[in-house]
């Protein structure tokens, strides 16, 4: 390659054209465009409203969560065994507890209840749906499940109170009418349909050459949708048993209806026991008057759930990067 | 292996069972159009008869054809024609496909692999199958290897000699055996491609079928595969489909050549047209239209 230059220090051109030295093209936009822009102005500011509004929800949680702790150290809070907030005088901060692990201990607790019950249940509909059915049953049966993942939940609130756990209270010896075994086995089922219908998605998303490949290797179905669908749709069934979480986590009315309304720091789920989300539907519905320690307990509790929601999410992502296979 | 209850494919003894299996005694009653195969009287795997079906549709039909041992035998035709329809009936993965139905006999040693006992899980161990597009597990190159084996439940004593052997035999080896705990996908295409011959060959197949295996590859990686091929041939029987003709000749003993006419109803058909040595179906066809097809004034 020579170096050679000729005509305003272009390299030698070699085998190649020359430089093109007829009239230059306009190549500039021929017309303003502006419907474009405005499209383009329409969607930048979607995008920042919604990123506004959950600095908006953080911001105004701040002051109260603020004010809440200057009468509660963050130690009798995060580490405190007992919860009070609604006991006593309505406006007197020091003739409570606010130690808020009972809530926590029966949220997480009623959390893992409904994911003994989901993981297996959504991950069995899952592999049915997108690994055996055939494209009939898959058709008529997908709708069902993004159906059945609309109910409101409180109607399986009532269907844990007036169902499952009359018919559990002979058969583990439950106390009263209230338990987090109940609606832990409710909550479950609601999340089925979430978990069930996400990791679907995630394994017909596998391609086709991938369980072909193991097919023509000898393998079964059973041996192709454990060792070969399963593994590459893990990045979306973590995804789906993480939404799963979140939805437990948050879930209000079952907990509120059918575990009852007393803090209780205990590991028996046979006993009731009032969670986070319990004590703020409790709270916020009953009169709390605004300023008083229990309105200002509220937003901590909601600070600390959105805390706990952001660590999993966090935590989610990393999983899903994780176990994301490029194929 | 023989279970004496096998059905054999001795084609006008197949309602005889008593006629014990005895795997290489295959003959075939052969079409017109399909002269004998010359030095392939016994052919690992023979066909007759064979028409396919996907729901109503006809594939193919009267494809009459035997594959020598330890050849390559080529696979050629215009798209469409019912190539990898044929080939997928060697090793049963037209079970996978909705709707598809395999009239007529595949003959694997003389037993019919679509006979009532027949497990498709042996079949496919000894028949084993490379893809168009490289379809490595999300696995490491390791387990990619080894996975064969442990779903088949091969009784291995050692696994990482079986990876290393199947490695070596695919000409891969060199290149992975210091990263064989690395995810597959990190390889190139051509790789990736000797990786799924190497899985195929884990299992100690007899035959590998091959469905256009360069077609994803560029020149260079498909030289590699297409020089891997001819030494597999010492030890393997290969039936490999390929459109593209220069490889066939390069590389293969025997060439099909099939194509689909349109019949009265206006059904595009695929038939075996010629089926004769390599050496003959492009020095000499005997048939126009392979002519026509090879010095590609038609296809
Ligand atoms: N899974 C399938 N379902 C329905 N028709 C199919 C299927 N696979 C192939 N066919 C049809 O069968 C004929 C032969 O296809 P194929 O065997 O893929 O041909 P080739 O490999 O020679 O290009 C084509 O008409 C094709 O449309
Ligand atoms: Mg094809």
């Amino acid at each position: 390659m020579s170096t050679k230059t000729r005509d305003g220090g272009r390299p030698d051109s070699g085998g190649h054209p020359v430089a093109w030295e007829g009239p230059p093209v306009d190549l500039t936009a021929q017309s303003p465009r502006i419907g474009e822009k405005i499209i383009k102005a329409v969607l930048v500011s979607a995008a920042a409203l919604s990123v506004l509004v959950t600095v908006g929800i953080v911001a105004s949680l701040f002051a109260p969560v603020a004010e809440f702790f200057t009468h509660v150290s963050l130690g009798e809070f995060l580490f405190g065994t007992e919860w009070t907030a609604l006991f006593g005088d309505k406006f007197n901060w020091d003739d409570k507890s606010w130690g808020v692990l009972p809530l926590v201990t029966a949220t997480l607790m009623i959390t893992l209840i409904s994911l003994v019950v989901a993981v297996p249940f959504g991950l069995g509909a899952a592999i049915y749906l997108s690994e055996y059915a055939s494209p009939r049953v898959r058709k008529i049966f997908k709708p069902i499940l993004e159906i059945l993942a609309g109910v409101p939940t409180v109607v399986y609130g009532f269907l844990a109170l007036t169902v499952i756990t009359p018919i559990l209270k002979p058969l583990l010896g439950i106390e009263g009418i209230y338990s987090m075994i109940s609606p832990g086995i409710v909550m479950g089922f609601m999340i089925v349909p979430t978990i069930a219908s996400l990791s679907e998605d995630a394994m017909s998303a596998v391609p086709l050459a991938l369980r072909q490949g193991s097919y023509a290797l000898g393998a079964n179905r059973m041996q192709t949708t454990i060792r070969v669908v399963f593994p590459a749709a893990l990045s979306g069934i973590v995804a789906a048993i993480v939404l799963g979480i979140s939805r437990a986590i948050g879930e209000t009315m079952i907990v509120a209806i059918a575990a009852g309304n007393m803090p209780l720091f205990t590991a028996d789920p046979l006993k009731g026991a009032q969670t986070m989300t319990g004590f703020i539907a409790q709270a916020a519905s009953g009169d709390t008057p605004q300023g008083s320690p229990s309105y200002y307990a509220l937003f901590a509790i909601g600070a600390l759930l959105f805390v706990m929601t952001l660590l999993i999410n966090m935590i989610s992502i990393r999983l899903v990067r994780k176990y994301r296979q490029a194929y | 292996m023989t279970r004496s209850e096998q059905r054999t494919v001795s084609t006008e003894q197949r309602t005889n069972k008593s006629d014990t299996a005895s795997e290489s005694q295959v003959t075939i009653e052969r079409s017109n159009t399909v002269p004998p195969v010359e030095g392939a009287p016994d052919g690992v795997i023979t066909l007759k008869d064979l028409e396919v079906f996907y729901s109503d549709f006809r594939a193919v039909t009267n494809v009459n054809m035997s594959f020598g041992s330890r050849e390559i035998t080529a696979l050629i035709g215009p798209s469409g024609c019912g190539k990898s329809t044929v080939l997928r009936c060697l090793n049963r993965m037209n079970d996978l496909v909705p709707g598809a139905r395999v009239e007529g006999a595949v003959a694997y040693h003389g037993v019919d692999i679509y006979g009532e006992d027949v497990d498709v899980i042996e079949v496919r161990r000894r028949i084993g199958m490379v893809f168009q597009k490289p379809n490595p597990f999300p696995k490491s190159i390791y387990d990619n290897v080894a996975y064969g084996p442990r779903v088949t439940g091969m009784k291995v004593s050692d696994m990482d000699n079986v990876v290393e052997r199947a490695l070596r035999g695919a000409a891969l080896w060199d290149e992975v055996k210091d990263k064989l705990k690395q995810n597959a996908f990190g390889l190139s295409g051509g790789q990736q491609q000797r990786l799924c011959i190497a899985r195929a060959i884990a299992t100690s197949p007899e035959v590998i079928l091959m469905d256009e295996p360069c077609s994803a590859l560029d020149p260079i990686a498909t030289a590699k595969i297409e020089d891997l091929m001819v030494e597999l041939a010492s030890t393997y029987t290969i039936i490999i489909v390929t459109h593209n003709m220069q490889q066939a000749a390069r590389v293969s003993q025997r060439t099909g050549f099939f194509t689909a006419e349109a019949d009265d109803k206006g059904q595009r058909t695929g038939r075996l047209v010629e089926f004769d040595t390599t050496e003959h179906i492009f020095g000499n066809p005997s048939d126009a239209r392979t002519e026509a097809y090879i010095t590609g004034r038609f296809g």
